[in-house]
């Protein structure tokens, strides 16, 4: 992390403490990874495969469970399935090897876009606000600031559960439950009040000369912000956005006691995936797997900003 | 403006006066209003009205199931109820255990791995990078598939704890057992914010200044003695500020809990989220569940404000 190294250590630390210390972290890396890499393995597994005992490290792949994912299926007698004309696409082959044939898509694809229509619409609303109050906070002299942002802070004490009660009947009246604007408008008040805090942080860094200079020579404020502030704190913004897109992108309690269809999204969707006899576990991993890999690539993305976003701003370095 | 505040009112002031006119067109506070009013406006109409809402539904017998009974005035008596039920006082038990038990264990195993990853060895970026992974993953998907981990017959879990110990796979259940479910959520969350402690606290290794070390050294104090010395007293602040991110968090956790055991076997796992949920969501008693709901939120907000004013203490001795 090299946005985190400032080194320092007066005695360095001797070669071997330092392979050692390398060896026990690396060790519980590899540990720490194995439900992950688990995901992944049994999302290639045949669902006999996923549930023998022991485990099997070695298998055949197979796109079985990723089929089973996107498809609804329905069990045949082997005489229909003989009489129907040879199947060309893979999943329908793969349900017919089961007596099996495919009827039609299933619900992860539209949950899919609604997570992907819903983390991306709320995440513009919030640093849209955030980046408006956080220049304000961070320039101007506004009475009571430190009670607003403290107040902004609070907001995301409360335990989601008791402000589902109260949206829940408000929403109900509105007609905004069960829908995707219903959900932006939700994640993106929850996700102001991060992203006022890390984009203070963030301005308050931009030197305020800047701007200053631009006053100077007939800029107004709005110019100076959109001009001279904005391309300065690209970065910020970019990692408070991925921030607030993780943050709607894994919000689970909101999502499964409002959303029931139309706006649901994926996290209250991939849990109750079942086949025949209870959870078709190839197909949960795979809509797990699919589901992730959005989330690896940010962290990989992000690793410069995590410490500062995930303790508000708190902890920079 | 008699009272120049900042270098930009100065120069507005020695602008020419077409341009000082736009500026004062918009005067920085009518600006800083402007720009702080739609957050307010948003966090009040998602959380503050819900909020109010919430406290005038817990003096009532209202339910949202039937929207259309008679709602009565029941003044405190949900309060009161509240706090002489056995079943609350048994969830908040179940929270207490929860919240000790993942704090304690993350802050140990946190800090071992920021003291090791400290020391700096070869791929320490990557391996850190490694590390935070699971963090950043959706609670309820991953705790999802942790269901599937912790199968007793043929759960990857039970597999590796028999291979290291001979104790059949099969003769325990995680989380179908009454001594054993505590201990599957704990597992569950450790395993995935111990790195959230480790990032916070490797930023406090990092932030020790060097010189400390080096007038030990000269003073020949022991390596433990640094260590208890400078080490401990100079991160302290980090680990509260770690502790008190998290355990807010668990305090309210909900989504990996719902999955994993749903408050089961009986009620053992039952923290005070599942309780709110059953209350508001199944059971349907709105009013009463609004209470339990303002109580669990007047208490977050009330510890989270003891300790910060212990953190303050801490951080300026």
């Amino acid at each position: 992390m090299s946005g985190l190294t400032t080194a320092h250590s007066v005695v360095e630390p001797s070669p071997t403490t330092r392979t050692l210390a390398g060896a026990v972290v690396l060790i519980y890396a590899l540990v720490s990874l194995i439900p992950l890499v688990w995901i992944v393995m049994t999302s290639f597994k045949s669902p006999p495969d996923s549930i023998s005992y022991p485990p099997k490290v070695v298998f055949e792949p197979t796109l079985e469970g990723y089929c089973n994912l996107f498809t609804t299926r329905s069990r045949q007698t082997q005489d229909y399935i003989d009489a129907l004309p040879s199947a060309d696409d893979l999943c329908e082959r793969i349900a017919r090897d089961r007596n099996m044939v495919v009827v039609s898509p299933s619900n992860y694809l539209p949950r899919f876009l609604n997570s992907l229509i819903i983390a991306f619409g709320s995440t513009l609303v919030s640093v849209v606000l955030g980046v408006m109050a956080a220049y304000a906070f961070s320039r101007f002299r506004v009475p009571g600031k430190d009670d607003l942002l403290f107040f902004i802070l609070s907001t995301r004490m409360m335990p989601p559960i008791a402000v589902a009660i109260p949206i829940y009947l408000m929403y109900r009246e509105l007609g905004l439950s069960d829908t995707r604007l219903g959900m932006i408008l939700l994640y993106s008040a929850v996700n102001v009040s991060l992203a006022v805090w890390l984009l203070k942080g963030f301005i308050d860094e931009i030197p305020r000369e800047y701007e200053e200079a631009a006053l100077v020579d007939g800029y107004t404020r709005l110019q100076a912000l959109l001009k001279v502030v904005l391309p300065q704190a690209t970065t910020g913004i970019v990692a408070t956005a991925i921030f607030c897109l993780i943050f709607a992108w894994n919000e689970y309690a909101f999502a499964v006691l409002l959303t029931s269809g139309e706006a649901q999204t994926a996290p209250p969707f991939i849990p109750i995936i079942i086949g025949e006899g209870g959870q078709d576990w190839p197909a949960v991993a795979a809509g797990t797997t699919l589901f992730l890999v959005p989330i690896l690539v940010f962290t990989v993305l992000l690793r410069k900003h995590l410490l500062r976003g995930i303790t508000f701003g708190a902890v920079r370095k | 403006m008699a009272q120049p505040e900042t270098l930009a009112d100065r120069a507005a002031e020695l602008t020419p006066a077409p341009i000082a006119g736009t500026l004062r067109g918009l005067s920085d506070r009518a600006l800083a209003w402007i720009f702080i009013t739609p957050t307010i406006l948003l966090l009040l109409a998602i959380n503050i009205f819900p909020l109010v809402w919430t406290i005038r539904l817990s003096f009532t017998n209202y339910r949202a199931n039937r929207p259309n009974a008679e709602v009565r005035n029941v003044g405190i008596d949900h309060y009161l109820s509240i706090l002489t039920d056995p079943d609350i006082w048994a969830a908040m038990q179940a929270t207490a255990h929860f919240v000790f038990w993942t704090l304690l264990l993350q802050t140990l195993i946190g800090f071992a791995l920021a003291w090791l990853i400290d020391r700096r060895f070869r791929g320490h970026d990557v391996v850190t990078t490694l590390i935070l992974i699971p963090m950043m993953l959706s609670p309820a998907v991953v705790g999802n598939f942790w269901v599937f981990l912790y199968q007793p017959q043929m759960g990857l879990f039970n597999y590796a704890v028999s291979f290291f110990t001979g104790i059949p796979p099969s003769s325990f259940e995680m989380i179908g057992s009454v001594k054993l479910a505590p201990w599957a959520i704990i597992i569950v969350d450790t395993w995935m914010w111990t790195p959230y402690v480790m990032l916070i606290i490797l930023a406090g290794l990092r932030s020790i200044p060097e010189y400390l070390y080096e007038a030990a050294e000269v003073d020949r104090a022991s390596a433990w003695r640094q260590f208890w010395r400078i080490t401990v007293p100079m991160v302290l602040p980090f680990v509260m500020l770690a502790v008190l991110f998290r355990g807010i968090e668990n305090f309210k956790m909900f989504d990996m809990v719902n999955l994993l055991t749903n408050g089961g076997p009986g009620s053992t796992t039952e923290v005070a989220s599942i309780t709110l949920k059953r209350e508001a969501f199944e059971k349907w008693r709105t009013g009463y569940s609004s209470a339990f709901a303002i109580i669990l939120f007047v208490a977050v907000f009330g510890l989270a404000n003891v300790y910060v004013k212990a953190l303050n203490a801490v951080k300026s001795r």
